[in-house]
């Protein structure tokens, strides 16, 4: 019952806000909807639970469309929980937007918004495709859902209507489409797969696959790896297929850049690891290990180079993301306890990244530039933003105590363990060099002194734009702290579908 | 028309947009590939004389989406964007067709190196997907005009279709009609984000968008 409704919550919703011409409702069916869409998701946690402490554990049956297994379920939760902080954060930046055409700061071009009304039911669409994704059981299901991400969230690419954030559109939507499209291959090479000329094929249920794996043709299997890799690896942003990326997380408004990073990158990723789990269960993991391996670390290479000598914040954010996706993409390649670490960093750098964004967004829009060497005295002019950058930034890079390092030290101790160390200094090496890239522009942003008109016409920060991403920051660091032994149980779940232990 | 026959025609319409140097030819012949696509479900079924009404419904789906609507939306988005009527390409029209005629090869050699697990209904299934498939990918990549790309990820979309029906046909409905929906609403998109894109910039070609880089 609860996983048709958190579909259909959102989506009624977000069709409704369409029509609805009050702002002040709709802002409240936004946050109402979040609430509920949380409140569901708890539920979920509660059910998953009772069933993992139960004698007679409930297992998901062959042929269900719909359902929330441990990794589905771990990834709606930083979905939900993204989702209640940004909409509350949106109410506050929706409130702070102009309806009549204004100044574009970069170019001094006139430009409008999107209508509210669009934004907002997109923004609850997305909510609504983001979930079909997290619950599918069926890999065309899954597909659906990916594409239908796409699609709702490109409106809120250009909600800003001048010439670059459509630039920014139609990158993402010809690159991720054109991506998806081959996922769709992937689907049908699945297929070809599994079908058994004398009896039925199954309908690419995941549980069927994961259950009869000897009816599986292996060289047709790894194609379709491939072609799954390739395809939800581009809307994951894994380099070299992640060139949408970079432009529409910066273009976008920050409560958008930090859903897309912190979200629709992860759900991406939930793709891949449906069809690692089938490769795991038929005994071509190797294969699907290796590649994961390759494009983890290549991506955190690309990342690292970018990253370096950057000059805008909100595209250094991006290629973070591409950095921690590679990251993501190395731990389960490595397998053993990496996949652990994998499913445990994806959940902190969902919480870091959206923290990070959102504060973008509040110096974006205190100094009304995205350009670094022109941002100064963070600290001094927005007090607790210039807490909350320095905190993210030493979350971010993995500093200890947050739960970033966690993940990130079980990930390189699964690489000792597995006997690579060429992996393992390569990622340490790579992580040093992000690191030193991200101070070099974070550190000189918060410290310094604001030039003196910025200084004179400071406002007290509001509670809207400042609340969501510290409570972000501190989950991150209470995850560093002490982890729950339920969510410990709930990662072994996710790791051993995954091929690790 | 046997099922050969059609294949054949899918490929000739290929061939003709790489030569083709007007929008408005190449989004009709998307239409006819999209006409000849609807038929080749129905042609595979006959052959082993059996026809679902759920078949039949689904082929319906496919024609008027991909023989109508898209081509409608697209002839549509022309009108209103106003704008050049050549597809402008940045491959020329004698080297895009040597392309799709080395792509053909290429394709069947690859297609007689693959072992299928169950025999194909034709021959030329895998080969023609195939060379669909990469003369959609050349066709978004060397047109400089969005809408051209547009017609390129329905060109790409089409010989992924063939794949699909041809060799994985036992996709439940609620699958293929929801991949259907979203190609739909990504058509309907790209559209308006043309329609902005000829708005804000006076042309739709994409050679202009590059203002974001590193």
């Amino acid at each position: 019952m609860i996983v048709p409704a958190l579909i259909l919550v959102p989506l009624c919703a977000g069709l409704l806000a369409f029509w609805w011409r009050a702002d002040g409702p709709r802002r409240a069916l936004l946050v109402l909807t979040a609430l509920v869409h949380s409140g569901l998701t708890v539920a979920a946690w509660v059910q998953w639970n009772n069933n993992l402490h139960s004698s007679a554990p409930i297992a998901i049956l062959p042929g269900t469309w719909l359902a929330l297994d441990a990794a589905g379920l771990l990834f709606l939760s930083t979905v939900s929980a993204l989702f209640l902080g940004c909409a509350i954060y949106g109410v506050g930046y929706l409130g702070r937007e102009k309806h009549q055409p204004h100044i574009d700061y970069e170019e001094h071009l006139f430009f409008s918004n999107e209508p509210e009304a669009v934004f907002t039911g997109c923004l609850l669409l997305f909510l609504a495709s983001m979930t079909l994704v997290c619950t599918s059981q069926n890999f065309g299901l899954l597909w659906v859902g990916v594409e239908a991400t796409t699609l709702a969230s490109a409106p809120l690419i250009y909600f800003h209507r001048q010439h670059r954030s459509l630039e920014a559109t139609w990158k993402y939507l010809l690159i991720c489409s054109v991506g998806i499209a081959l996922a769709l291959l992937g689907n049908f090479l699945l297929a070809v797969a599994t079908s058994d000329p004398r009896g039925p094929t199954t309908g690419l249920f995941i549980t069927d696959l994961v259950q009869n794996p000897g009816k599986l043709h292996a060289p047709w299997l790894k194609a379709a790896f491939l072609f799954f890799l390739v395809g939800y690896g581009t809307k994951m942003g894994l380099a070299p297929m992640h060139t949408w990326l970079p432009d529409a997380h910066s273009e976008s408004p920050s409560v958008v850049s930090a859903l897309l990073s912190g979200a629709l990158l992860n759900c991406a990723f939930l793709g891949i690891l449906r069809a690692h789990q089938v490769c795991v269960a038929a005994g071509v993991e190797d294969f699907s290990q290796g590649l994961l391996r390759v494009f983890g670390l290549g991506s955190m290479a690309i990342a690292a180079v970018f990253i370096l000598g950057q000059v805008d914040f909100k595209r250094m954010l991006a290629y973070s993301s591409v950095e921690h996706m590679g990251i993501l993409s190395l731990g389960v390649g490595l397998g053993g306890r990496g996949a652990f670490g994998a499913g445990l960093h994806a959940m902190n750098h969902s919480l870091t990244k959206a923290c990070l964004f959102l504060v973008a967004g509040n110096i974006l829009a205190a100094y009304e530039t995205k350009v670094v060497k022109d941002v100064h005295g963070v600290r001094r002019l927005l007090p607790l933003s210039g807490i909350l950058w320095i905190g993210g930034f030493m979350s971010i890079t993995g500093a200890p105590p947050f739960g970033t390092f966690l993940s990130e030290f079980t990930i390189l101790k699964a690489a000792l363990d597995q006997g690579r160390p060429i992996v393992a200094v390569l990622y340490l090496a790579l992580l040093a060099v992000i690191f030193i890239g991200m101070a070099g522009i974070v550190l000189p942003m918060a410290q310094g002194e604001p030039s003196a008109a910025l200084y004179e016409s400071r406002r007290r920060e509001a509670i809207l734009s400042t609340l969501p991403p510290a409570v972000f920051c501190l989950a991150v660091l209470a995850v560093g702290l002490y982890l729950p032994p339920t969510m410990t149980a709930m990662l072994d779940e996710v790791s051993v579908a995954l091929g690790g232990n | 028309m046997s099922t050969d026959l059609n294949l054949v025609l899918v490929m000739l319409a290929n061939l003709a947009m790489l030569g083709s140097s007007r929008l408005s030819a190449c989004i009709r012949l998307s239409a006819a590939q999209g006409i000849l696509l609807s038929l080749l479900p129905l042609q595979l079924e006959l052959a082993e004389h059996k026809l679902a009404p759920r078949l039949a419904l689904f082929a319906l789906t496919i024609l008027v989406l991909k023989g109508v609507v898209f081509p409608a939306l697209l002839m549509r988005t022309l009108r209103t964007a106003d704008v050049r009527h050549e597809v402008v390409p940045m491959v020329g029209y004698v080297s895009s067709l040597i392309f799709g005629v080395i792509v053909l090869c290429f394709s069947f050699w690859v297609s007689s190196r693959l072992i299928l697990p169950h025999p194909a209904p034709s021959p030329l299934v895998l080969p023609l997907a195939l060379s669909t498939i990469l003369i959609g990918l050349f066709l978004i990549i060397s047109r400089k005009t969005a809408l051209m790309q547009v017609v390129g990820y329905l060109v790409l979309e089409n010989g992924i279709f063939i794949f699909g029906v041809a060799l994985a046909n036992k996709t439940p409905l609620l699958v293929e009609m929801g991949v259907l929906l979203d190609v739909f609403v990504a058509v309907f998109v790209m559209g308006i984000a043309i329609f902005h894109i000829n708005r804000e910039f006076d042309h739709i070609d994409v050679n202009q968008l590059t203002s974001l880089k590193d």
